[in-house]
């Protein structure tokens, strides 16, 4: 499958750089956010990939990295039974990336919910409001700097 | 249920409900139209999921569902305790059915830290895997009968699901939050007695079952209720990330046991009940049959079940037992690092995702090669279902939205984490 796809991948996209990464059994598939829609919807339809349920999108905090944030995609293949896990980088000073939920819609929920915890904004996404925390709350608490007992008056009292 | 004002609806959600394509400004929706609340203490919303329905008389033309009412932070508290400490945390995950969150936690943990658990013990983690599915399907077709008017087939179901919690009881030493794998094992044997006391209650429970079916299958307002609602097709199922039982009642036969095998479910003998209607009857006879196949795997794991060790011997990684750390000094260092400074599995990421009752629950974990565990994502089956949910009650009857809440099976625990 690895082979299936570094073929496939570098054939459609010559200016992409493509990294493949091989651990736990899993493939990894790293590369510039900036083509992240077209390799998507590259992975869904291509005969042979069929890459059509988008299990989860989620992000990770480096803290201390240039690159702060690294968006984190999981998508499966039913087809071949074959998981990918798709990485792209995100800088703090731009703290954005295109939304797949045009692909699939699954990842709606999952972008909105990654913007609620990191504030990585998602453009073009339909609907992308807080999934968890109220909306007037100005924090991401997943970030590393939000403290673990949270913030006192971060959250305010429902009103009567 | 009440209707609100516009004071009282946050204007993204108003702006959500009424959506891009309507025509109508927010003024003359809230007057002429109804924007009704329901939940977040709703007894049929399953816990506390809020919704948001715009209703033209008594159709629904939208709907937006709100989360985060018992969002209690895991991922951030997984952050900062060591990988055993995290376990007593996934029982309160899908709190219907803990041991098979214990046992997808566990798998996810061993595989980022290369070690197997023996036989012995993958076996017993299938059993109480299978038997928490008997337990959360019984409690969702009952929940599901009760909303649409069946009071009969609830008291019925939890009346097995009792006998269920007993063995758990026995077994794990709770009846509910079992908190009974460990990473490489499981904490403690189970005796050949409870394994034919099981056999005892599974013989018994066809029957049941049999007597729960003709009660619903028989009752006209339960089928009529529940036939032709909420109908999603197989695509838009796939696209929306359906898993379990929902994605099968569309038509797609996809199962993680058969998937990607994981424990010894390839060398079990079991069928993947489908349906293609795809809509609530349809979910609801999927999990009725899956109870007869979980019942059928459970007998098989108390058949081929091997004896040996419960717990992997891998000192770096793995608890000793009690009885040795009061007794031997290796033991007891190992002990003392193990939870005070936690495993340190390699740096990486793994994410290891398990079929459990409501469908695909992952674990995404990524490691510094710390005894904390850098980031840790869950990805739980309930959150990616409820997405559905507006794209179901579109155009249907206000009663119906109870039906279909119901017949998707929601658990706030895992949706909000």
């Amino acid at each position: 499958m690895k082979e299936l796809l570094k073929e496939k991948l570098e054939k459609q996209f010559t200016t992409v750089q493509f990294e493949f990464i091989e651990q736990f059994d899993e493939l990894t598939l790293k590369f510039d956010k900036s083509a992240i829609v077209n390799v998507c919807a590259f992975l869904k339809d291509e005969d042979g990939l069929k890459f059509n349920f988008c299990e989860d999108v989620t992000a990770i905090d480096w803290a201390t990295r240039k690159n702060r944030f690294t968006v984190v995609y999981h998508i499966f293949s039913m087809e071949n039974k074959f998981r990918l896990c798709l990485k792209v980088d995100v800088d703090e000073t731009e703290c954005s990336v295109e939304s797949v939920s045009s692909i699939w819609k699954a990842a709606n929920w999952a972008e909105r919910e990654a913007y609620d915890m990191y504030g990585i904004t998602f453009l073009n996404h339909p609907d992308l409001r807080r999934m968890y925390m109220p909306e007037e709350f100005e924090y991401h608490p997943l970030r590393k700097e939000y403290p673990l007992m949270g913030i006192p008056g971060a959250i305010p009292l429902p009103k009567k | 249920m009440q209707k609100l004002t516009k004071d009282d609806v946050h204007p993204k959600i108003v702006q959500a409900l009424l959506g891009a394509d309507s025509h109508i400004t927010i003024d003359d929706a809230l007057e002429n139209e109804m924007i009704l609340n329901m939940g977040p203490q709703h007894p049929a919303t399953h816990g506390v999921l809020r919704l948001l329905l715009r209703l033209d008389g008594e159709t629904v033309i939208a709907c937006v569902p709100e989360l985060g009412y018992l969002h209690r932070g895991y991922e951030k508290m997984a952050e900062n305790m060591s990988y055993l400490e995290f376990i007593p945390h996934t029982d309160r995950l899908d709190y219907i059915a803990p041991p098979a969150n214990n046992v997808a936690y566990a798998l996810a943990v061993e595989k980022l830290a290369g070690i197997t658990a023996p036989p012995r013990a993958q076996y017993i983690r299938m059993l109480l895997a299978e038997l928490a599915r008997m337990c959360s399907h019984l409690v969702a077709i009952g929940a599901l009968a009760m909303d649409v008017g069946a009071l009969t087939v609830f008291l019925w179901g939890l009346r097995e699901r009792e006998k269920i919690l007993d063995f758990f009881d026995v077994i794990c030493g709770a009846r509910f939050t079992t908190s009974y794998t460990r990473i490489g094992g499981v904490a403690s044997d189970v005796s050949s007695d409870t394994l034919k006391n099981i056999i005892v209650f599974i013989d018994q429970f066809e029957e049941k079952l049999d007597e729960m079916e003709r009660l619903l299958n028989g009752n006209r307002i339960f089928v009529e209720r529940l036939e032709g609602v909420g109908v999603i097709s197989k695509e838009d199922a796939i696209d929306i990330g359906f898993t379990g039982p929902n994605l099968r009642a569309s038509g797609v036969e996809f199962d993680l046991r058969r998937a990607t095998p994981y424990l010894f479910y390839n060398e079990m003998d079991f069928k993947i009940p489908t349906y293609t209607e795809g809509d609530c009857l349809a979910r609801y006879f999927v999990r009725a049959d899956e109870l007869r196949e979980s019942a059928k795997i459970v007998r098989q794991v108390i058949d081929k079940i091997p004896n040996g060790e419960v717990m992997l011997n891998s000192p770096k990684k793995v608890l000793p037992r009690k009885t040795e750390i009061y007794t031997k000094m290796e033991e007891l260092i190992h002990d003392f690092m193990i939870v005070n400074f936690g495993i340190n599995p390699p740096v990486g990421d793994v994410y290891h995702a398990v079929e459990n009752p409501k469908g695909e629950l992952g674990f995404y974990i990524v490691s510094k090669g710390e005894g904390q565990p850098w980031r840790m994502k869950i990805r739980s089956p309930s959150f990616a279902n409820l997405q559905a949910i507006p794209h179901l009650v579109k155009g249907q009857m206000i009663s119906d939205v109870v039906a279909i809440v119901g017949s998707i099976d929601p658990i706030m625990g895992e949706a909000d984490k």
